[in-house]
């Protein structure tokens, strides 16, 4: 783990110092503290699903200017909560020619790797699961584990539709795959680091102004468009295209299986868009940065207080950054049409790869010339 | 016995348990579909003791590239071409077991032996943690450039005869026939690509 001394509200080691002080062991501490982050960033992640079934529901009701979920709670927000009891309630159906163990296991295993890539998401200077030095890499790693899942599910369901959706998924997300690690590499060009924490901290020097969206422009649209390809939503649905495919790797699902991969891609989804302003929208950063406003009123940054109030003020950003690119998601996704499968693979290799190319080797330039802004 | 070694050795153990057992599945399940994604589990466990062993970098790298693209493409191409074949039964087919099984045997037997004879420096060096990723990339470009830059060149020769075997429409005759391409393309029989699984 890398050590970290820059200021911040770090609980891990308020927590364990505060349990040593009972009379436990330093390793006693520490096990209690492990699954902490790890339940609450779980809890954070569903109900980050659930305001995004909601967020779904009513702007595309907005969208097609119907009113959308109204008598469940105030404006429906506990709409998502009963569309997931009716999940959890339906009959778990196998289908009698299907692969019953491939079945069960491939929707597993689409949701776990997006899971476990929320140990890198950092909500502020200590605020993640675990500062791994290879961040951003290790989401990059886990995110190849998901076509697996859907060949598995799509060729345990015995369907044709089934067979070609998983084939359609993987094959997709081989290709955006690769843009997508190359726009990366740009960004992790400039912050000299892979861990997330660190490309965070290389964008907090002027406020809005240092963000990696103004020295990255195009490689900020590649990685959402790749991101969005990834996480399967239109204008890159192909896989489970309705009138193509029935619904693709899913067609043969329901009950919680079905709920798992509707599952995995809202919260693929979120993760994304977290992702996202993690690189290139400064993650925790205030447009202004906050050592500067606590300075103009006169406040000393290390005070308990002002770090409690410079943390809540990251993790907010950090949310609300996400859900406004959750926001663009869901309306490019009820306003786009969708593209065709030859479409989606020339975007891909023929014109997405080489414009990341160049924008990794101009990247490279620009950092060997202009080393104090691009982080030399 | 701190908590930390002895959660090192129950992910040891339980990485080399599933290692082994997925291993010898590939090697022996008559199903391929089934071997090819228990290759994707031998796979992740191999990351899995990487992680162990410190190297955080390697084990991402071992996920991207042997999971994410090589397992990825085998399972494609079984899937692909899916077909049912009824082969002809190979004449001595227990002799030929059995003599496999022996070669293998005696190929474990003999790294055995070379793994308890071997004087292992033990404890190896420290391990350089998150210096990692810069130490490889310094390895990269000074004493491992020259393999790297030929791998690439490999790599290159293997795709370009692999476009040149999927696009025979770019050589005026097939190169194996040695017929011209379209023609053969319209004699072709049209066989299904996927298996008719519908019941009949």
């Amino acid at each position: 783990m890398v050590t970290n001394t820059a200021p911040g509200l770090d609980l891990e080691a308020s927590f364990e110092q505060a349990l040593e002080g009972l009379g436990l062991s330093p390793g006693a501490a520490h096990l209690l503290w492990l699954p902490l982050p790890m339940v609450l960033v779980l809890v954070a992640a569903v109900v980050g699903v659930l305001v995004n079934v909601w967020l779904e529901r009513k702007i595309s009701a907005a969208v097609q200017q119907r009113i959308g979920p109204e008598y469940a709670g105030a404006l429906g927000v506990l709409q998502p909560i009963a569309d997931g009891m009716k999940l959890v309630f339906k009959e778990d159906i196998i289908p009698a020619k299907a692969d019953g163990l491939l079945f069960t296991l491939g929707p597993v295993l689409v949701l776990i790797p997006v899971i476990l890539s929320w140990l890198v998401v950092p909500f502020g200077q200590h605020l993640l699961i675990s500062n791994v030095g290879i961040g951003i890499f290790l989401w990059i790693s886990l995110s190849s584990i998901q076509p697996i899942g859907l060949l598995m599910s799509g060729y345990a369901s015995n369907n044709k539709y089934s067979l070609l959706g998983g084939l359609r998924a993987a094959a997709q997300s081989i290709s955006y795959e690769i843009p997508l690690a190359l726009a990366v590499l740009a960004v992790v060009m400039m912050s000299n680091s892979l861990s997330t924490v660190d490309i965070v901290d290389q964008q907090t020097g002027a406020g809005i102004l240092s963000w990696n969206i103004w020295r990255q422009p195009v490689g900020f649209v590649i990685f959402w468009i790749c991101a969005l390809a990834e996480c399967e939503r239109l204008p890159f649905d192909l896989p489970e295209a309705e009138e193509e495919l029935v619904a693709g790797y899913q067609t043969e699902y329901s009950g919680m299986k079905f709920a798992l991969f509707y599952l995995g891609s809202y919260i693929n989804l979120v993760l994304s868009a977290l992702l996202v302003s993690v690189l290139y929208l400064g993650g925790w950063g205030f447009p202004i940065p906050v050592e500067w406003l606590a300075g103009w009123l006169g406040q000393p940054i290390d005070a308990p207080l002002v770090q409690l109030i410079t943390g809540s003020v990251g993790i907010v950003m950090t949310v609300l950054k996400a859900y406004l690119l959750v926001f663009l998601a869901i309306l490019l996704r009820w306003t786009t049409p969708r593209v065709r499968i030859d479409q989606l693979l020339d975007l891909g290799w023929k014109f997405l790869l080489p414009i990341a190319l160049v924008n990794l080797l101009i990247t490279a330039a620009l950092k060997l010339a202009f080393p104090v802004a691009f982080g030399g | 016995m701190t908590i930390a070694s002895t959660a090192q050795l129950i992910c040891f153990a339980a990485l080399s348990a599933t290692l082994v057992l997925g291993a010898l599945g590939v090697v022996l399940l008559p199903n391929i579909v089934y071997s090819a994604f228990l290759l994707g589990g031998v796979f992740l466990s191999v990351a899995g003791l990487y992680l162990l062993l410190n190297a955080s970098f390697v084990a991402a790298a071992q996920v991207l590239v042997y999971v994410g693209a090589v397992n990825v493409l085998i399972l494609f191409a079984i899937m692909l071409v899916n077909k049912k074949e009824t082969l002809a039964a190979i004449p001595g087919l227990p002799l030929r077991r059995l003599l496999s099984g022996a070669v293998c045997g005696g190929l474990f037997v003999l790294l055995i032996r070379v793994a308890f004879t071997t004087d292992w420096a033990l404890p190896g060096p420290l391990p350089v943690g998150e210096e990692a990723t810069i130490r490889i990339g310094e390895h990269l470009f000074s004493d491992y450039l020259l393999p790297f830059e030929l791998a690439s060149v490999l790599l290159l020769m293997s795709m370009i005869g692999a476009i040149v075997l999927a696009r025979r429409d770019v050589l005026s005759s097939d190169v194996i026939t040695g017929e011209s391409v379209d023609q053969g393309l319209i004699e072709k029989s049209r066989s299904p690509l996927l298996l008719d699984k519908a019941p009949r």
